[in-house]
């Protein structure tokens, strides 16, 4: 091979390591460019909204404008200009209901290629999606199945027209429309995400995902995420998300809520795989996103997994407030950042009410020239007596030039409470590498092998359609790391 | 199948062997013994391909092919296996994962499909029984709180099940009371075969009661310095290292 074809060769073997960098060609419908009250009142507006929840966008808006966008993460970034960017694109000719066949094949075929197939004949058995495209929700799967147990899952948009009161009942009451500089900003310009309501006694008899796309260019996208699991009800979702490879740093900021009520259980996973950026650090998603559950109810639990392999930089803290009384929150992730990307991510337990249990297991793997850092806080309220914390945070170098940090804050209020803490740091050690290999096993699936046994405890949390894919997920990211 | 011409190897600056010649024939089982630091483990790590241990000086032919020209994952492959001294730990891999992913590995790099978990575990299963290697050995992360014994016992067993034409046992008796020796010999023994060429690296003569060599070389600084039937075994059991040290070779 000549030297020329060789590189080439090595650019295109390069270039598929993110499978997911092509770009759907769709003519589209934007909000004028830029960041104004104009941009609020048109977003609501495409979305068919009632007044109230314009209301509610505006007053965010407002505020916004006096909040500062934080700097306490470790994460380095240029400026954002938030006047450069569109806040809103959808695939013309979405109209606000349809069903399956009236989609744009061109949105079938993309969504096929991501290996998510929307036709109900094609889907993975026992799995509902929703497919939200850069802003708007372009088809929901098994809805109508859904709806004979009494289970509500559709796109946040359809949820505000048609069931306003459980929307505005639960809306804002986990992540406060004052919360943080990037949950105000999307209060204001959300676009779309997923309602699900699970009444009383009732255990959701499908995994509920999303499927977050971003397609368009310069394009921000602001996911919203409603999930409300009534008295002695069980949900299990996933959500995944992917984005073509773009030189530009696009903007993701979302936001989840989850409200358990007594007895009930919210099952979270995130499989996270933006574009991570190319080798040189150019390009990528800025994920910030604020994520935080309430355990509302006595002996409620929510359990978040997260699987973060890519974005640029990652500033998330999926969180648990435990209010009811013997309440469990529970905290799994897998953070990997490889090449130039930064990662600063963990949770927040917030024990209020007595007898409550947390429990928080970390896996940081830091590879080239990439930063990891998990931030966590377990906090011990007065009145939560004999509230229990586990936590155990490892981090996994592989090479030396990259950096891996652990930063927990523990506050207690109760002497009651029992609050255990565990770090360990470690390498890809040669002799295990090198025992690999000697077995015939080759380099990258060396190291995948090791990583997937680092993170064992973790990927065991996910839902079995899906623990598969993350294991492979975690190999890609890595390939090449070691030299 | 193995010939070893006038090899120099050095570890960073240091130079550990200077100049060492050997040849084994398929079908034969030969034996390495020498005192410590004569360098017995860097021979293992330069045969398996180790990074770090470069060779300086001479060649080393395997079946006819120039066997420093191939990647370790090559080596094991095309039937180079080394037992090593210290196995290593990997938490959270199960045992069972890691012999299915090497098979596998194996088998892809000579063009062969993939065997599933089934076939796998069955083929497993039955090597493992005459070893004495539980199913809930199997079931543990690789070596992760194993014994010593267990260590060793897992890498006889992959012997078995890679069937190796090459194998190379660097220190297989070191940390093994005698049942556990004898198990492991007897492993050994019944994988001798005319077509598998082993080099039985040790220290002492008593694993040689066990597993009986063809020929026994006398390791020290960096060189062969003697050569000899089984009886030479016993003869350096009897006299020490030095004896033979003090002799011009």
């Amino acid at each position: 091979m000549s030297i020329a074809a060789e590189t080439k060769a090595q650019v295109a073997e390069i270039g598929d390591k993110y499978k997911y960098g092509f770009v759907t060609d769709i003519e589209m419908e934007m909000a004028p460019r830029g960041l104004s009250e104009g941009t609020v009142r048109y977003i609501s507006a495409k979305k068919g909204e009632p007044e109230w929840m314009l209301e509610w966008r505006l007053a965010a808006f407002k505020r916004w404008g006096a909040m500062k966008e934080p700097n306490w993460a470790r994460v380095h970034y240029p400026r954002i200009d938030y006047q450069n960017s569109y806040y809103y694109a959808a695939p013309k000719n979405t109209p606000l209901k349809q069903s399956l066949d009236e989609v744009d094949p061109k949105l079938l075929e993309t969504y096929k290629k991501l290996g998510i197939p929307l036709q109900e004949q094609m889907a993975l058995a026992g799995v509902a999606v929703d497919a939200v495209f850069d802003s708007v929700s372009v088809a929901t799967t098994f809805k109508a199945k859904l709806n004979e147990a009494g289970v509500i899952f559709c796109p946040i948009s359809e949820a505000i027209r048609d069931y306003p009161d459980l929307v505005k009942k639960y809306l804002g009451t986990v992540v406060p429309v004052t919360d943080n500089f990037f949950a105000t900003l999307n209060s204001a310009v959300f676009s779309d995400g997923t309602f699900v309501y699970v009444p009383k006694g009732v255990r959701c008899p499908m995994e509920l995902s999303t499927y977050f796309r971003i397609n368009a260019s310069e394009t921000g996208q602001f996911e919203r995420t409603l999930i409300v699991a009534d008295e002695g009800s069980y949900v299990s979702y996933l959500e995944g998300c992917t984005a073509p490879k773009r030189d530009e740093n696009q903007l993701h900021a979302a936001v989840v809520e989850l409200v358990a009520l007594d007895n009930a259980e919210i099952k979270y996973s995130t499989v996270q795989n933006w574009y991570p950026g190319d080798e040189n650090g150019l390009g990528g998603i800025f994920n910030f996103v604020t994520k935080r559950g309430d355990c509302r109810g006595k002996k409620s639990k929510i359990s978040w997994t997260q699987v973060e392999t890519g974005s640029a930089i990652t500033w998330k803290y999926p969180s648990c407030i435990l209010r009811g009384d013997e309440s469990v929150g529970e905290f799994y992730s897998i953070a990997i950042a490889n090449n130039y990307q930064q990662a600063d991510t963990g949770t927040k337990m917030i024990h209020l009410g007595a007898n409550t249990r947390s429990r928080i297991i970390s896996k940081g793997i830091s590879a080239g020239k990439a930063q990891n850092t998990y931030r966590g806080l377990v906090s011990i309220y007065g009145k939560a007596k004999n509230a229990r914390n586990y936590t155990q945070c490892d981090s996994l170098l592989i090479g030396g030039d990259c950096g891996a940090h652990t930063v927990p804050y523990i506050e207690s209020r109760n002497p009651t409470a029992r609050i255990e803490h565990e770090a360990t740091t470690s390498k890809i050690a040669e002799d295990q590498l090198f025992y690999c290999l000697a077995r015939g096993i080759p380099q990258d699936e060396a190291v995948s092998l090791i990583v997937n046994g680092f993170c064992k405890e973790v990927l065991q949390q996910l839902p079995m359609e899906f623990a598969v894919e993350a294991q492979k997920l975690v190999g890609i990211s890595l390939e090449g790391s070691v030299g | 199948m193995l010939e070893i011409k006038n090899l120099h190897v050095s570890v960073g600056d240091k130079e550990i062997l200077k100049g060492l010649n050997l040849s084994i024939k398929a079908g034969e089982v030969h034996a390495i013994m020498g005192p410590n630091g004569s360098g017995k483990s860097t021979l293992s790590y330069v045969l398996a391909g180790r990074a770090g241990y470069d060779i300086t000086e001479g060649l080393i032919t395997y079946n006819g092919e120039d066997l420093a020209a191939l990647a370790p994952e090559v080596r094991a492959a095309k039937g180079v296996f080394l037992a090593m001294q210290y196995p290593v730990e990997i938490p959270g891999v199960t045992t069972m994962m890691f012999l299915k992913t090497a098979l596998n590995s194996q088998r892809r790099a000579r063009g062969e499909s993939d065997l599933d978990a089934v076939a796998v575990l069955k083929l497993v299963r039955a090597k493992a029984k005459t070893l004495n290697v539980s199913e809930e050995m199997l079931k543990r992360a690789l070596n992760v709180g194993f014994s010593g014994g267990e260590k060793k016992r897992l890498e006889i067993l992959q012997m078995a099940l890679f069937e190796p034409k090459l194998a190379v046992l660097d220190e297989t008796d070191s940390g093994l009371d005698i049942d556990a020796l004898k198990l492991v010999a007897e492993g050994v023994n019944t994988l001798r075969a005319s077509s598998r060429a082993m080099l039985v690296i040790t220290h002492y003569q008593r694993l040689l009661d066990y597993i009986v060599p063809d020929r026994i070389h006398v390791l020290a600084r960096g060189k062969i310095v003697a050569e000899g039937g089984k009886e030479l075994a016993l003869e350096l059991e009897a006299k020490g290292y030095e004896h033979i040290l003090k002799e011009p070779a």
